[in-house]
C-alpha cells in the first residue's frame, strides 16, 4: 500500500506541473460561479433557498462534466505510462501490479477532490459573500460535493479499466469518449423510449429503479436530485415515496461502480504479460 | 559462489513465436555477465523473465531464490537494480524529481539521491526538466535509477544504445567500478566490441537459444578459431621456419622477411617451442586474437550450419 501512496503522489505532482489541476479547478470553479451568480437570480430576496438551487444547478453540472474530466484523467493511466515506456522501468521496482493501479486511481481521485472541492467550495463563498442568507440545506450542499466526487471515482474507475483493457492509447481514448456517451447522453434517452414503447408491460417500478442504478450518472442524479425536502422542490421532483430508492441504496450504487470496475482493472493488469 | 539467478530450461512463447527456447543460464553472485545477440535474439525477453514481467511457458525461472513473477516478485525485485532498454521518463518531471520518486519506491533517502546524480554527472541538471535533456544525459539519469539503494543485482538491457563514444567510454567506467565493488551484473547488449574486457562470461543468444556461455577464453577455444601469428625475420629464413612448423602452422602470407600463419589457439605455444635456436632470426612477432565478433560472427555461423 506504501508503494501505491507513492505512486499517487507522484500522480498528483505530475498534475500539478502539467496544470491538469489548475485547469480543472478553474473550470469547474467558473461554471459554478456562473450558474450560482445567474441561477440565484430568478429566485431573487423572495427565494426560499438560494442553496438548494445551487445544488440542483450544481449536481446537473457535474452529472456531465466530471465524467468528462475523470475519463479523460485515468484513461492514459496505464496505456498512457505503457506508450512512453516508463511502464516497464516502473514494474521492476517492488512494486505490485495493483498497487500500480490503485496508486494511479488514488492520485487521479485526489487531483479529481481538490478541484471539485475547491471549484464547488468558490461557488459557496461567493453566495455568502453576497450576503445571502447562511440558513439552509448545508447538508444537502456537502452530500452533493460528497456524491460529485464519489461520481467522478466510478469514472475514473471505468477510465482506468478502459487503460489496461486495450493495447493501444487511442483505443483507451475511444473506449472512454465511448463510455461518457453511454451512460451521460444515450442512456436516459434509451431508457426514456424504452418506457414508452414499454407502456408499462414489462418495466415496473422495480425494473426501473435497477435499470436506473446500473447507471452512476442516474444513481447520481437520484441522490442529489431527491436527496432533501428542498431540493426536491426545486428539482420538480415529486413527493416522497415516489422514488423507491433509499440515499443509502444509491450510495452503495454508486460506491459498486467504483469498485468492481477498479476491481476488474486490477484483475486484468495483474494477469498481463508485458 | 551462490547463484542470484537461475533459468532453467526456460521457453517463452508468444502465440506461434518463440521468443526464448530451452535456457539454462545461472548468474553467480560478483560476475558480470553480458548477453549477446543480435536484435530480436530474445535478450530483452529474457531480461523481463527475470524482473518478473512475463512468466516462462515452460521451465523455472529463479530470483534470489524464488520466483519473481509470483506475488512475493515484488519483495524480490527490492533487490534489484534495471536500466530498460531505450528508458524513457515522464517529461514534464524534473530529473531529481523522478530520482527522488524512484528513490520513495525503494525506501531510500534524498542523500542517496544527490550522491547518485552526483556520480553520473547530473548534479547540475538536477532542476531541470527531462524533456530537455539529451540522450545521453536520460541514459546516464536511468542508470542512476538503476544504481539506487546499491542493489544485489544489476539488469542493463542495452545500456549504450543510440549513445556517443564519450558516452559509451564514461558509462564503462561505471560498469568497471560496479564491478571491483562486487556488484553482480548482466549487460545484454549487441555491441560486441564494446563488451570486451567488461564481462567475465558472455552469453551468446541467437534465434531465442543460448548457444554459447563462458568467459571469452572459452568460447574462443569453442568456436575453435585459428590465431595468428606474424612473424618479421631477416631476409630468406622464412623456409627454415616453416620447416619448423610442420603441418600444424597454415602458411597465409609470406614474403622475404615476413611470415603470417594460422593455427588452432591451443597449438600456438607448441608452434612457438618449436622455433628454439632460430629465435636470433625474429626480429618482432605478433600474436592475433580473434575478438569477440569474430567469435561470435563463427559461433552463429556453426548454429546455422546444423
Amino acid at each position: 500500500m506504501r508503494s501505491a501512496l507513492v505512486i499517487a503522489g507522484q500522480e498528483v505532482r505530475i498534475g500539478l506541473r502539467n496544470r491538469w489541476i489548475v485547469a480543472t479547478t478553474l473550470l469547474l470553479a467558473a461554471l459554478a460561479l456562473s450558474l450560482t451568480l445567474l441561477g440565484s437570480a430568478p429566485t431573487g430576496t423572495v427565494g426560499a433557498d438560494p442553496l438548494a438551487v445551487v445544488v440542483v444547478s450544481l449536481a446537473s453540472l457535474t452529472i456531465f462534466l466530471l465524467p468528462l474530466i475523470a475519463l479523460l484523467l485515468s484513461f492514459d493511466a496505464v496505456i498512457g505510462e505503457q506508450e512512453r515506456g516508463t511502464l516497464i522501468l516502473l514494474l521492476a521496482y517492488p512494486v505490485t501490479r495493483w498497487e500500480v493501479v490503485i496508486g494511479k486511481f488514488l492520485g487521479h481521485l485526489a487531483i479529481l477532490a481538490m478541484a471539485t472541492v475547491v471549484g464547488y467550495g468558490s461557488a459557496l463563498a461567493a453566495l455568502l459573500l453576497r450576503g445571502g442568507s447562511v440558513e439552509g440545506d448545508w447538508q444537502a450542499f456537502a452530500a452533493m460535493v460528497a456524491s460529485s466526487v464519489l461520481l467522478g471515482a466510478a469514472f475514473l474507475a471505468l477510465g482506468t479499466l478502459s487503460s489496461v483493457l486495450v493495447r493501444e492509447r487511442a483505443t483507451a481514448a475511444g473506449i472512454a469518449v465511448g463510455v461518457w456517451l453511454v451512460f451521460v447522453l444515450l442512456y436516459d434517452t434509451a431508457l426514456l423510449g424504452l418506457l414508452v414503447a414499454d407502456q408499462g408491460r414489462l418495466v415496473g417500478p422495480g425494473l426501473l429503479d435497477v435499470l436506473l442504478m446500473l447507471n452512476p450518472a442516474d444513481a447520481y442524479r437520484l441522490f442529489n436530485l431527491t436527496g432533501s425536502e428542498s431540493v426536491r422542490a426545486h428539482a420538480g421532483m415529486t413527493g416522497p415515496g415516489e422514488s423507491g430508492l433509499a440515499p443509502q441504496v444509491l450510495l452503495a450504487a454508486l460506491a459498486a461502480w467504483v469498485l468492481m470496475p477498479l476491481g476488474l482493472a486490477t484483475a486484468i493488469f495483474s494477469r498481463r504479460q508485458l | 559462489m551462490r547463484d542470484l539467478v537461475v533459468l532453467e530450461a526456460v521457453t517463452k512463447r508468444y502465440g506461434a513465436l518463440t521468443a526464448v527456447e530451452n535456457v539454462d543460464l545461472a548468474l553467480r553472485a560478483g560476475e558480470t555477465v553480458a548477453l549477446v545477440g543480435h536484435n530480436g535474439a530474445g535478450k530483452t525477453t529474457l531480461v523481463k523473465l527475470i524482473l518478473g514481467l512475463i512468466s516462462p511457458s515452460s521451465g523455472q525461472v529463479n530470483l534470489f531464490g524464488s520466483d519473481p513473477a509470483s506475488r512475493h516478485g515484488a519483495g524480490l525485485r527490492e533487490g534489484l537494480g534495471f536500466l530498460p532498454e531505450n528508458v524513457a521518463f515522464h517529461g514534464a518531471m524534473a530529473g531529481r524529481e523522478l530520482l527522488s520518486f524512484y528513490a520513495r519506491l525503494k525506501r531510500q533517502g534524498r542523500t542517496e539521491v544527490d550522491s547518485l546524480l552526483d556520480r553520473v554527472g547530473l548534479a547540475e541538471a538536477a532542476g531541470r526538466r527531462v524533456s530537455t535533456y539529451s540522450k545521453g544525459m536520460r541514459q546516464r539519469l536511468g542508470l542512476a535509477q538503476a544504481l539506487i539503494g546499491s542493489s544485489e543485482m544489476l539488469l542493463l538491457d542495452e545500456p549504450t544504445s543510440g549513445l556517443d563514444p564519450a558516452s559509451r567510454a564514461a558509462f564503462y567506467r561505471t560498469v568497471d567500478e560496479l564491478r571491483s565493488e562486487g556488484a553482480t551484473t548482466l549487460i545484454s547488449t549487441h555491441s560486441l566490441a564494446e563488451i570486451e574486457g567488461h564481462a567475465d562470461r558472455i552469453a551468446v543468444m541467437h534465434r531465442g537459444r543460448l548457444i554459447a556461455l563462458g568467459s571469452l577464453d572459452e568460447l574462443r577455444r569453442a568456436a575453435a578459431l585459428p590465431v595468428r601469428l606474424t612473424f618479421t625475420v631477416t631476409p630468406c629464413s622464412t623456409g627454415r621456419m616453416l620447416e619448423r612448423f610442420g603441418s600444424e602452422a597454415e602458411v597465409i602470407g609470406r614474403s622475404e622477411s615476413r611470415l603470417e600463419v594460422s593455427c588452432i589457439a591451443t597449438e600456438k605455444t607448441e608452434l612457438l617451442r618449436r622455433l628454439t635456436g632460430l629465435w636470433h632470426l625474429i626480429v618482432d612477432f605478433d600474436v592475433e586474437v580473434p575478438g569477440l565478433p569474430a567469435v561470435y560472427g563463427l559461433l552463429v555461423e556453426k548454429e546455422q550450419r546444423q
